[in-house]
């Protein structure tokens, strides 16, 4: 069974909870050659202690500028406006030594890419046991002792040996679980997962999610899952937010959102994924055309030139978060799907995809509790099975395939900001994704998709 | 072994690629990594096969042994009736214009100093595949095809283009000799669900348009549903079960494509859930594999018998293959004779 971690204090007083995070009108432009690249226009959201919120938006839509945002990791080609409070204390303002003291203790971020985040030439142990030092002043024996807990409660098999293991000796899945460890080593209240699972296949995906769930309730953490997967939110989150260019288009409790999606690219997200009762060459609905300019955004509708249903008013003017039937679901759209307003209104089809969605909400959460209950029961769910044997030769490969395809997305944990900010602590060993992305954002303004 | 034997094999002259008893093996300090071990495949012509199983199951290896890069340890590979194995190093170059490769990471798989342009143009430069003018027509074409304005697009470098557009330029430098077969490795595993639908039709437009047969890997059965006519399920290295994906998804026959099924997060309703438990754990070490059946360690319905037998493929429904010997379809394997197990090639048929 998962135990949890012993030495830490951090545990929280489940009677705590609140209001965690409050953003406010969130801004974040980046200085171009082109000028202003709006990355973030305006995001405003709030998440309790113990909530999970869910950020789910095609590529380049700003997910992860909008959490790196709230961290404190920006670019210094970056502009940041609007109110972040973490706790009620206004955070926006401070400096990056200031927000340094956040980083770990208080908010810690998963990446998407293990590999790329783990520092390759440090060993897995110390890797964990830098940030009880440096944030946690623990001893050296007490730093090691919590590692050893860390690394088991996220379920990896021989802990002790794991320590003293680099990171190419670990599979893909077990290096985003040291990922976690790593995140979770300073009890940080609020856990930004980006991509947490984009890498991984569906199998280890799974038991990763498991793991975060998992983790986000036994410590009670408020934790911000983004994705681009509509499907890895669907149970695992009591608040989704869909981002389209900058801005959040579509919002509400997760069972609310999935039963009324009233925005048409909330829609059409859930359309472009593949659908195993399909037969095999359906022909899938992609979202045609490509995500706006981000430096002139056209008037109106961002989603306007790629929107089935858009009308005239829809190019002219902006559609303004506008509250949906049910409490708490908002949108921006001047024509909802599933309402009267849209063109293609059809009453019995809208009911009949309630009920869908409320049908697939339901089989999925059912789904989850039969999951919990087994844990509680057995030591299965988070704990490896005891007949895994490890992988290491798989890690020989895996390290050749990433050493190949470096310069994919990552940061080190706790030490992000060295990603961006000049005059970190750790070299660079890769190329720079930001700096590709300006790239191909600014020299032809046409970064549509990809990764 | 989990998943030897050819019973699911079609007679060699409706295929265009036939694998046969395919091994390959990796020394490393811990010993011989068995990547594939005695794997059997064909394709036929204007086929989609399509390959499944946990990273590290060994799909990349199967795909790089059929390109001969590099060779298989053992087994046949054989392509338009001549086997790839046995051919010396110039006559394998020539045969390689048929085979081209599409891999998963579209950004580094290009090469970053050279422009759009020539990296479409490589393989009829390599093999001096017309003029100049009519190379030039060729890319326009090919750049054309897969969604991006030749204008724009030939002169600049794989770094100005996102990964979508990266696996464009990919796919029509793979298109532009005309090959038969195209072996594509985890295609759109990198890119973001709306990106994905469109490369992957795209993918069965160009399969139209230059009458391609595909080889298409991935891990996302829900994906590999949608393109293939045929999925193979791989597990460590074995064969698991072949069928037509309709009837694999309907039906799993083994408990590994059941458990693979399990875990898929769709957000849809129609989709049953499965009474399997999820599976746990990672995959076990190529090293040092279980005996038996390779899946035992992890199989909700392992019994004393995976442990000592390797299961042989064999057809347990019409279309329907599978190496277990309690497939959730049909009846349980007969008993085999200790003798025959030894010697792959004499398999019992299938049943
Ligand atoms: N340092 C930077 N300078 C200029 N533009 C940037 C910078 N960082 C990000 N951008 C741009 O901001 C936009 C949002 O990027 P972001 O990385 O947040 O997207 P995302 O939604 O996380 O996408 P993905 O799913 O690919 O991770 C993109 O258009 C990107 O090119
Ligand atoms: N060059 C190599 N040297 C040693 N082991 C390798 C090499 N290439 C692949 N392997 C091993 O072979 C197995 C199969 O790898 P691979 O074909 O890449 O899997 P997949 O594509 O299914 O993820 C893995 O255990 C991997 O570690
Ligand atoms: S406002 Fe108009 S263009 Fe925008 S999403 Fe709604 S219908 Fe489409
Ligand atoms: S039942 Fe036995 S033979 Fe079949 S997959 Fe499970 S372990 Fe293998
Ligand atoms: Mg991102
Ligand atoms: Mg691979």
């Amino acid at each position: 069974m998962t135990a949890p971690v012993p030495t830490l204090d951090q545990r929280p007083e489940p009677g705590g909870a609140g209001c965690l995070l409050e953003v406010d009108d969130l801004r974040t432009s980046f200085r171009t050659d082109r000028g202003m690249v709006r990355a973030v226009a305006g995001v405003t959201l709030n998440l309790e202690r113990g909530k999970t919120l869910g950020i789910v938006g095609e590529s380049g839509s700003g997910k992860s500028v909008l959490a790196r945002s709230i961290m404190g990791i920006v670019p210094n080609n970056a502009e940041r406006e609007g109110s972040i409070r973490f706790e009620g204390t206004e955070i926006s303002g401070l400096s990056q030594a200031r927000m340094r003291e956040y980083w770990g203790q208080q908010m810690a971020m998963v990446f998407q890419d293990p590999m790329t985040a783990l520092n390759p030439v440090l060993k897995i142990g110390r890797q964990i046991t830098e940030s009880l030092h440096e944030h946690l002043e623990f001893s050296k024996e007490e730093a090691n002792q919590t590692a050893l807990a860390l690394l088991k409660s996220v379920g990896i098999p021989e802990p002790a040996r794991r320590l003293k293991e680099y990171p190419h000796q670990l599979s893909g899945g077990m290096r985003q679980r040291v990922m976690i460890a790593i995140a979770l080593a300073c009890g940080p209240k609020l856990l930004f997962a980006d991509e947490p699972t984009t890498a991984l296949d569906v199998t280890v995906q799974a038991q990763i999610l498991d793991l975060l769930q998992f983790q986000q309730r036994e410590r009670f953490m408020g934790m911000i899952l983004v994705t681009h997967d509509l499907g890895v939110v669907a149970g695992r989150t009591d608040h989704i937010g869909v981002m389209y260019a900058g801005r959040i288009v579509e919002t509400g409790p997760t069972r609310t959102l999935f039963a009324h999606v009233r925005h048409p690219y909330t829609e059409a997200l859930l359309q472009s994924i593949p659908k195993i009762e399909l037969p095999s060459h359906s022909r899938l609905q992609s979202i045609a055309g490509r995500p706006p300019n981000l430096v002139n955004t056209p008037p109106g509708c961002t989603f306007a030139p790629r929107c089935p249903y858009a009308q005239d008013r829809c190019r002219e003017e902006e559609p303004p978060l506008i509250e949906a039937e049910q409490p708490g679901h908002f949108h921006r759209c001047w024509f909802p799907v599933g309402t009267p307003a849209n063109p293609a209104y059809n009453a019995e089809a809208s009911a009949e995809a309630t009920a869908r969605g409320e049908a697939t909400f339901d089989r999925i959460a059912a789904a989850k509790a039969d999951a919990a209950r087994e844990d509680s029961t057995a030591s299965a769910g988070f704990a490896p099975a005891p007949t895994a044997v490890d992988g290491e030769a798989d890690a020989d490969a895996e390290s050749s395939v990433s050493a190949a395809g470096a310069g994919n997305v990552g940061g080190i944990h706790n030490r992000a900001g060295d990603d961006d900010a000049p005059g970190g602590g750790r070299p660079r060993r890769r190329q720079p994704l930001r700096a590709r992305r300006q790239t191909s954002t600014t020299d032809n303004g046409e970064r549509t998709d990809g990764r | 072994m989990a998943g030897s034997g050819t019973a699911h094999l079609r007679p060699p002259d409706e295929t265009l690629l036939r694998v046969e008893n395919l091994v390959v093996e990796f020394p490393s300090k811990r010993g011989k990594v068995n990547a594939v071990s005695n794997i059997s495949l064909d394709v036929k012509s204007g086929e989609t096969l399509g390959l499944v199983g946990e990273s590290g199951c060994g799909k990349s290896t199967t795909g790089k042994a059929i390109m001969q890069l590099p060779p298989p340890t053992s087994g046949k590979v054989l392509f338009k009736g001549t086997d790839l194995t046995s051919l010396k190093s110039a006559d394998l170059r020539r045969v390689r214009t048929s085979i081209q490769m599409i891999f998963q990471d579209p950004i580094s798989s290009l090469n970053p100093r050279r422009r759009v342009e020539d990296i479409v143009a490589e393989g009829l430069r390599i093999w001096s595949i017309g003029d100049d003018a009519s190379r030039d027509r060729k890319v326009d074409e090919a750049l054309e095809t897969v969604g991006l304005d030749p204008s724009t697009a030939k002169g600049r470098r794989p770094h100005q283009f996102s990964g979508g557009q990266c696996q464009r330029i990919s796919i029509a430098r793979s298109v532009v000799t005309d090959p038969n077969l195209i072996i594509c490795d985890e295609p759109v595993s990198a890119l973001d669900v709306s990106v994905q639908a469109q490369i992957l039709n795209l993918l069965e437009d160009m399969k139209e348009r230059y009458q391609l047969t595909l080889i298409f890997i991935a891990h996302d059965l829900a994906v590999v549903k949608n393109v293939s006519d045929r999925v193979a399920v791989m597990y460590l290295g074995k064969i698991c079960e072949i069928a037509p994906p309709d009837q694999l998804f309907a039906q799993p026959a083994h408990p590994y494509t059941a458990a693979l099924l399990d875990a898929i997060p769709v957000p849809d309703p129609t989709v049953k859930p499965h009474e399997q438990p999820t599976l746990e754990g990672d995959l076990p070490s190529p090293v040092a594999p279980p005996s038996g059946c390779r899946f035992r360690t992890r199989c909700p319905k392992a019994q004393e018998r995976c442990a000592q037998e390797e299961p042989w493929v064999r057809e347990v429904a019409s279309g329907q293959f599978v190496a277990c010997h309690f497939p959730l379809v049909g009846d349980d394997a007969p008993p085999v004779d200790q003798s025959t197990t030894m010697q792959p090639q004499a398999a019992p048929a299938s049943a």
